[in-house]
């Protein structure tokens, strides 16, 4: 079975736009979290975000694409651009299948539809937006992409809130394994915009801290909710083959496990299901506990979240038995960008040998978590990385470096020996 | 309210409501606008904008007929002039 390898990778995160900004800030420990400027938030309970700063999408995206587009799909096409850039492929170049478009969505474009109920309110249905029919929708980010680079093998999206982020990655999985040559997958999502607030806030997870030192702890005794952020990561995922035959610059790593699990329902008695999709997704990379070297956590920042995350870790590695982070407490959660994010980090880690920072959460000593609050330079062999989405979703992704193998003819194209 | 549509209120309409591309202020008149960039949703919020700005009823069916800016005046133009100020 051919293995799903990543090639390129797109990054707008509140640290950083692009992948070494976003890295070099990750490592550093630097916090994107501060007080909402999109809008005054002083009438809301919650007011700290992780927003993107200097992003001109008039800077990178074709002035008609602009009154069609809400910004999360403005940074996924700019991300996705990179990607292919960082990938050293011109999408034109392949064949007109070959290549597709997988994404996840929180809650789709939210800031746009924001606008165009305001119209509708305020001035009646003639005003509203005829681009409304998409661009508030989840599966536009994978669509607009699509169409913009031609792409035009099989295209989705999926929603499981956090956890889609990764179940995107595993689809384009799926799709390479039944002969796709290149998925960009993905997620980007952004709403930080009254209307998304206020969903946000519904939830009932939002952190209502003020500093943003304090505000999203995981794993910290003073936990009490997360803070929002917006952007994630699009990556450029391939046949290990085109990749080899393209003499792609660079391979980052491979996809080499994945699992997707439901909690039981609420009242049953039955363990969530977090642990399993560990299990499940280590089977399916055909590795052991003891050859993970790094865990990046879901990290809800809220203790029963906490508890159930720290205690399926502990069963499967052992207490405190593997380093575990958590570089999200940088950008706040970007909820489907956040899988995807956390995959580029941990193959930047894989990268690199060093694994980003926890920052501001002093580990309570009853999780019995080895957690990294300070960047730890550290061989690593392979990096698993949690999601949940809200409603029972877990989702868990293995990436490792890419073997080339004993194919001599493989090993030569990728260390461009002859 | 206007009682006349021209090519430059089209241009402007356009920029406004999906955006500016390359040849929009060339000789347009006489291109389709599938080849200046603009698909069918692009002429339905095109369409829609005129309707509110110029107090005009613009049938479905005659739009959609409607291939270049040349056409599409020509057809705002006969609906300014049959229904004046409706609005």
């Amino acid at each position: 079975m051919s293995r799903a390898v990543v090639t390129g990778l797109g990054v707008a995160a509140p640290t950083g736009l692009g992948v070494e900004r976003y890295w070099a800030a990750t490592i550093a420990g630097h916090r994107g979290i501060r007080r909402l400027t999109r809008f005054d938030p002083s009438s809301y309970p919650a007011g700290l975000a992780g927003e993107i700063e200097g992003f001109d999408a008039a800077e990178h995206l074709p002035s008609r694409l602009l009154p069609q587009t809400d910004r999360m799909t403005r940074i996924a096409l700019v991300s996705a651009d990179w990607a292919l850039a960082d990938a050293g492929v011109r999408p034109e170049e392949l064949a007109e299948y070959d290549g597709s478009v997988i994404t996840a969505s929180h809650s789709g474009g939210f800031e746009f539809g924001q606008n165009e109920l305001r119209a509708l309110w305020n001035r009646g249905g003639q005003y509203v937006s005829a681009y409304q029919s998409f661009a508030w929708f989840y599966a536009v980010n994978s669509g607009q992409i699509s169409i913009r680079n031609g792409l035009r093998g099989p295209c989705s999206v999926v929603v499981s809130d956090t956890a889609g982020g990764l179940d995107a990655l595993a689809q384009a999985r799926r799709e390479i394994r039944r002969g796709t040559r290149l998925v960009i997958s993905g997620a980007v999502d952004a709403s930080l915009c009254p209307w998304g607030w206020v969903a946000q806030l519904a939830g009932g997870r939002l952190s209502t801290a003020d500093d943003p030192a304090g505000a999203y702890l995981p794993f910290d005794a003073r936990a009490r909710g997360h803070v929002p952020g917006e952007g994630g990561a699009l990556l450029v995922i391939e046949d290990e083959r085109h990749a080899v035959e393209r003499s792609a610059p660079r391979i980052y790593g491979e996809i080499a496990g994945h699992a997707s699990t439901m909690d039981p329902a609420p009242g049953v008695d039955r363990p969530p299901g977090l642990r399993r999709a560990i299990e499940l997704a280590l089977d399916d990379a055909g590795l052991a506990p003891p050859e993970i070297d790094v865990v990046f956590a879901d990290a809800a920042g809220l203790p029963d979240l906490d508890r159930a995350e720290a205690d399926a870790i502990n069963q499967v590695f052992g207490a405190g038995g593997v380093p575990v982070t958590a570089p999200k407490t940088a950008t706040g959660r970007l909820y489907s960008g956040a899988g995807p994010l956390d995959v580029a980090a941990a193959l930047l880690a894989l990268r690199d040998g060093v694994i980003p920072p926890t920052i501001g959460s002093s580990p309570a000593a009853d999780y019995a978590l080895d957690l990294v609050t300070r960047t730890r330079a550290v061989p690593l062999r392979a990096a698993l990385v949690l999601a949940r989405g809200v409603g029972g979703f877990n989702s868990a992704v293995v990436v490792r470096p890419f073997d080339p193998g004993t194919d001599r003819a493989t090993r030569n194209r990728v260390t461009g020996t002859e | 309210m206007p009682t006349v549509f021209t090519l430059d209120d089209l241009r402007r309409i356009l920029r406004e409501g999906s955006g500016e591309t390359d040849d929009l202020d060339g000789d347009i008149l006489d291109l389709e606008f599938e080849s200046l960039g603009y698909e069918s949703l692009a002429l339905l919020e095109t369409t829609s904008r005129i309707e509110r700005e110029f107090g005009v009823v613009l049938d479905d069916e005659a739009v959609a007929g409607a291939a270049t800016p040349r056409a599409l005046v020509e057809l705002v133009n006969t609906q300014l002039v049959a229904a004046p100020q409706a609005g």
